[in-house]
């Protein structure tokens, strides 16, 4: 019984060590961001890698998220008759939820997974003690880059996947299932509120992108420095950052919209 | 200011602990200025964390470490960086940055430091590269160089802003004759040259002894024994003429500590 107890301890104690690691990774990466006003070359090559490569996924899932997302709710809607408004459930569900949702899921698996091998990996070959022993921070001068590209991309790619997402709904709403070209684009443009749904969109993304990007790095900063240790802290960005997104989009959507 | 006589790196009382494991517990060991110091000792004995303790990257839990007469671990962020700048690491793996050319590996400190302008950076990594007779391979990415060349590049790079010492990782291993030979005349050519302070982590004996002017040698956390190379080849102790001749029987146990073999084949 008193074993059970301490080993319960420890592992809280593991947990709690973990997240105050996590914690002063993120303040050290904050620091750097001075750095790159002085090196904007850093954030611009780690924009390229995070973001634009990224936007081959993130469109093609998008467009086909907006198919389906228009096929569906056809359905649904020509039972009531309302098969008009299908221009603002396809636009409020991508705007609102799915753009922000989905693309953050694809950029863990995309980007943060690869961030974490790049970061584990430069660990284990000793590349960051290099850059220390070259009095370089490597946490300003390789991972602050990294994080930053990773927030200011993740809105940007939900936006992408939201303007893909609805293009694609046009296509099957309209083009295949007969919907009123003018009430599609109407209705959408006097439901869908810049504030409400737009604005809030935007904040959860930008949400999701930093927490998607510290877990990624952090993952990869605090791996074990072997192959297996790369390969699990790996594993573990793409299933915390999931679960992350996906819980933190609950309170979000309640504290947004829940009132 | 310190005196030219004073030890460059002076180590007192050093304690270091993983968990439960003792690595060091009471070491003393001064680096002579302008000589070449080998630390040796079996694989494990915490030889690498050494040279990490004495550069900063870990803290000790007892004991104190001074180079240049400043105790590097009470130093603060920045007066530790400024410090390391004028130390050169070379790690066993040559820690080159994999997505840069050679040539770039070795102008990244002289672009992060030295504040030169790019034709002066130029001429200096060539002459760095030069040294270490790799000129010619300055455009190739590092996935294209052999081990030594790996190394010899990280070596450019360790040398690259005139370091007042340079502390060498298991320099000798993995190496072919040929590279291996060539490394040891660099490390001593380097180290007279430029008027150097070298450590050399390593348990390569015969490599060692050739180059090292004084040798410490190390095991369960302690300094066994030190002196010059000469001395410790012929030494009496039993532990170090054991290491220095690589003899399998003596102090230290070819077999890990098991239980009888007959209760293991048997069963009890």
């Amino acid at each position: 019984m008193l074993e059970q107890l301490a080993r319960l301890g420890r592992v809280g104690i593991s947990i709690l060590a973990h997240i105050g690691r996590g914690n002063i990774l993120l303040f050290h990466i904050l620091g750097g961001i001075g750095d790159i006003v002085v090196r904007p070359r850093l954030l611009i090559q780690q924009l390229y890698s995070v973001g634009v490569l990224s936007m081959l996924i993130i469109s093609v899932s998008g467009t086909f998220v907006g198919m389906v997302l228009a096929l569906q709710g056809y359905y649904t809607l020509s039972q009531f008759g309302a098969e008009q408004s299908l221009g603002v459930v396809v636009a409020a569900s991508l705007v609102r939820e799915l753009g922000p949702v989905v693309a953050a899921l694809l950029f863990a698996g995309r980007a943060g997974s690869a961030l974490t091998a790049e970061i584990g990996l430069m660990k284990a070959t000793e590349q960051l003690s290099g850059l220390e022993m070259m009095a370089v921070d490597p946490i300003r001068r390789i991972l602050t880059p990294r994080f930053l590209a990773g927030v200011i991309s993740m809105p940007l790619l939900a936006a992408l996947f939201s303007a893909l997402g609805i293009m694609g709904g046009y296509f099957v709403g309209v083009g295949l299932l007969g919907v009123d070209d003018g009430a599609f684009w109407s209705q959408m443009q006097s439901k869908i509120d810049l504030h409400e749904d737009i604005y809030n969109g935007v904040i959860k993304s930008f949400v999701f992108g930093w927490i998607c990007s510290w877990i990624a790095l952090f993952q990869g900063y605090d791996a074990v420095p072997t192959s297996e240790g790369v390969s699990r802290a790996t594993t573990r960005t793409v299933v915390h950052s999931s679960l992350a997104v996906l819980g933190i989009d609950f309170i979000l959507t309640a504290l947004m919209f829940g009132g | 200011m310190t005196s030219d006589t004073e030890p460059l790196v002076k180590i007192r009382g050093l304690r270091f602990f993983r968990g439960e494991r003792a690595i060091f517990d009471g070491v003393d060991i001064d680096i002579t200025r302008g000589s070449i110091t080998a630390i040796m000792g079996p694989s494990g004995t915490g030889k690498t964390t050494l040279l990490k303790l004495i550069s900063g990257q870990l803290r000790p839990q007892g004991g104190t470490i001074e180079v240049n007469g400043q105790n590097i671990h009470q130093l603060s962020r920045r007066a530790l960086y400024r410090l390391r700048i004028r130390m050169g690491m070379l790690f066993q793996s040559g820690a080159l940055l994999t997505d840069v050319s050679v040539f770039d590996n070795v102008a990244y400190p002289l672009q992060e430091h030295a504040h030169l302008p790019p034709s002066m950076i130029r001429k200096l990594v060539m002459l760095k590269l030069e040294a270490v007779g790799l000129r010619g391979a300055r455009d190739l990415m590092p996935s294209a160089l052999s081990g030594g060349m790996a190394r010899r590049v990280a070596l450019a790079r360790a040398i690259a802003l005139d370091p007042m010492m340079i502390m060498y990782d298991e320099p000798f291993t993995g190496q072919d004759p040929i590279s291996l030979g060539v490394l040891v005349q660099l490390i001593r050519a380097l180290n007279d040259a430029s008027r150097l302070t070298s450590i050399i982590v390593s348990h390569d004996v015969q490599e060692t002894t050739e180059i090292a002017d004084y040798i410490y040698v190390i095991s369960d956390g302690r300094v066994i024994d030190h002196g010059p190379p000469d001395a410790m080849m012929h030494s009496d102790a039993p532990w170090t003429g054991q290491f220095m001749r690589g003899l399998a029987n003596g102090p230290v146990p070819f077999h890990y500590p098991a239980p009888g073999l007959e209760q293991d084949l048997l069963g009890a």
